[in-house]
């Protein structure tokens, strides 16, 4: 790490090519005046049908070094990040795009057409399984009374609380939220004083209440995760494939509740509609459970299953 | 920096979640050695920094399979 003096400057004027995805059939006025990663002008690299998109980029930014440290640096990586998308995104509103993942850098022009020419083959079984078809993802969350099992997730939301007939964890909550059930550390008084009376009566019975707690939350948890199931075997009969994601750190969301559901899904055109609508009714119907959808996105999360998905449709096996 | 991508038109969403980008940017998309073979690597180093954050968090939210 020392003496690179020579190095860095040499490396702050020499330059490489960043590729983001690649697309068949498009006609170049699509790209207009797009701007890629550090807002460098996009360009179409041709071999035969195929458009590489690429943009050029200084190694001071993108070479090795750089890359890895840029990469576990959030802002650096979410402009990237959206740069990238921007990119993919326009193209593929124009013609089938297959989004290479993020960061993958070439010395040059040359060397991205014979990459093209070398994996044409693989481009195009990608892009075939691809064309037409969009990326949807459903997100869907549990609220924080759901997962302690004071509400009875899937329950209409609506009705008053001590309507809610037969829900296995129902009990007395008086509905709203508002009155935290058993939690042992709010207030000083030792509440129910139900079992014993003794100072190893009030232990046996916090240590019970404590049990008693993380029993519900565990019911909870498994009627949740039912209830997530439920609605993605839902919706994966209406999609061409579908993926899970990891569930997402609140901390990088910011979003509250419990994420119970992160997948994608593949959906043919004529598929969105209708999936679009099972998405709403799951949402209506289930209390305690929030949906949300975006899309329509490129198609990132089916490329390395494309070549499965068509085998894979969910109920159809 | 930003040299801000407004084409008009298409803005399917209004603004998406970096989260949400970034399942499917760092995980998503076809996997080709470029030049810089380090760069693979560096995002995979990404991945599994945000995936031991997010499995801890998941760990700490959602005790299922952990019935006494």
């Amino acid at each position: 790490m020392t003496g690179t003096e020579a190095g860095t400057e040499a490396a702050g004027t020499e330059t490489a090519v960043y590729l983001y995805g690649v697309a068949r059939g498009l006609d170049p006025a699509a790209l207009g005046g797009a701007r890629g990663v550090a807002g460098a002008p996009v360009r179409g690299v041709l071999a035969a049908d195929l458009t590489a998109l690429v943009s050029t980029v200084a190694l001071a930014e993108y070479g090795e070094a750089a890359l890895r440290a840029n990469l576990e640096d959030l802002a650096w990586l979410e402009a990237t990040a959206r740069a990238h998308h921007d990119v993919v995104d326009l193209a593929a509103h124009a013609a089938p795009t297959a989004p290479v993942r993020i960061a993958t850098i070439y010395r040059d022009d040359a060397r991205v057409a014979e990459v093209l020419a070398a994996q044409g083959g693989r481009f195009t079984d990608i892009l075939d399984l691809i064309a037409g078809r969009s990326e949807w993802g459903v997100k869907a969350y549990a609220d924080p009374e759901t997962m302690r099992g004071d509400t009875p997730a899937g329950e209409p939301a609506d009705t008053p609380a001590d309507a809610s007939a037969g829900g296995p964890a129902g009990g007395t909550d008086p509905g709203g939220g508002l009155a935290p059930r058993a939690e042992p550390l709010t207030g000083p008084r030792p509440a129910a004083p139900a079992s014993g009376s003794s100072g190893a009566g009030a232990g046996t019975a916090y240590l019970r209440r404590r049990q008693e707690e993380r029993r519900r939350r565990a019911d909870a948890g498994r009627r949740v995760s039912e209830q997530a199931g439920a609605v993605h075997a839902e919706l994966a009969d209406h999609a061409v494939a579908s993926r899970h994601h990891p569930p997402q750190d609140p901390r990088l969301s910011g979003r509250p509740g419990t994420q119970i559901l992160n997948t994608a899904y593949l959906l043919d055109e004529e598929q969105v509609a209708g999936f679009l609508a099972v998405t709403r009714a799951a949402g209506e119907r289930l209390a305690g459970i929030e949906v949300e959808v975006t899309g329509p996105w490129p198609p990132y999360s089916f490329i390395d299953t494309a070549g499965a998905a068509a085998a894979r449709v969910p109920g159809d096996a | 920096m930003t040299a801000v991508l407004d084409q008009g038109g298409d803005a399917p969403m209004e603004r998406i979640a970096l989260v949400d980008l970034l399942d499917r940017l760092l995980a998503g998309g076809v996997v080709i050695t470029g030049d810089l073979v380090i760069s693979i690597a560096g995002v995979d180093l990404v991945q599994v920094s945000l995936r031991a954050l997010i499995t801890t968090v998941r760990d700490e939210l959602l005790p299922e399979e952990e019935t006494p």
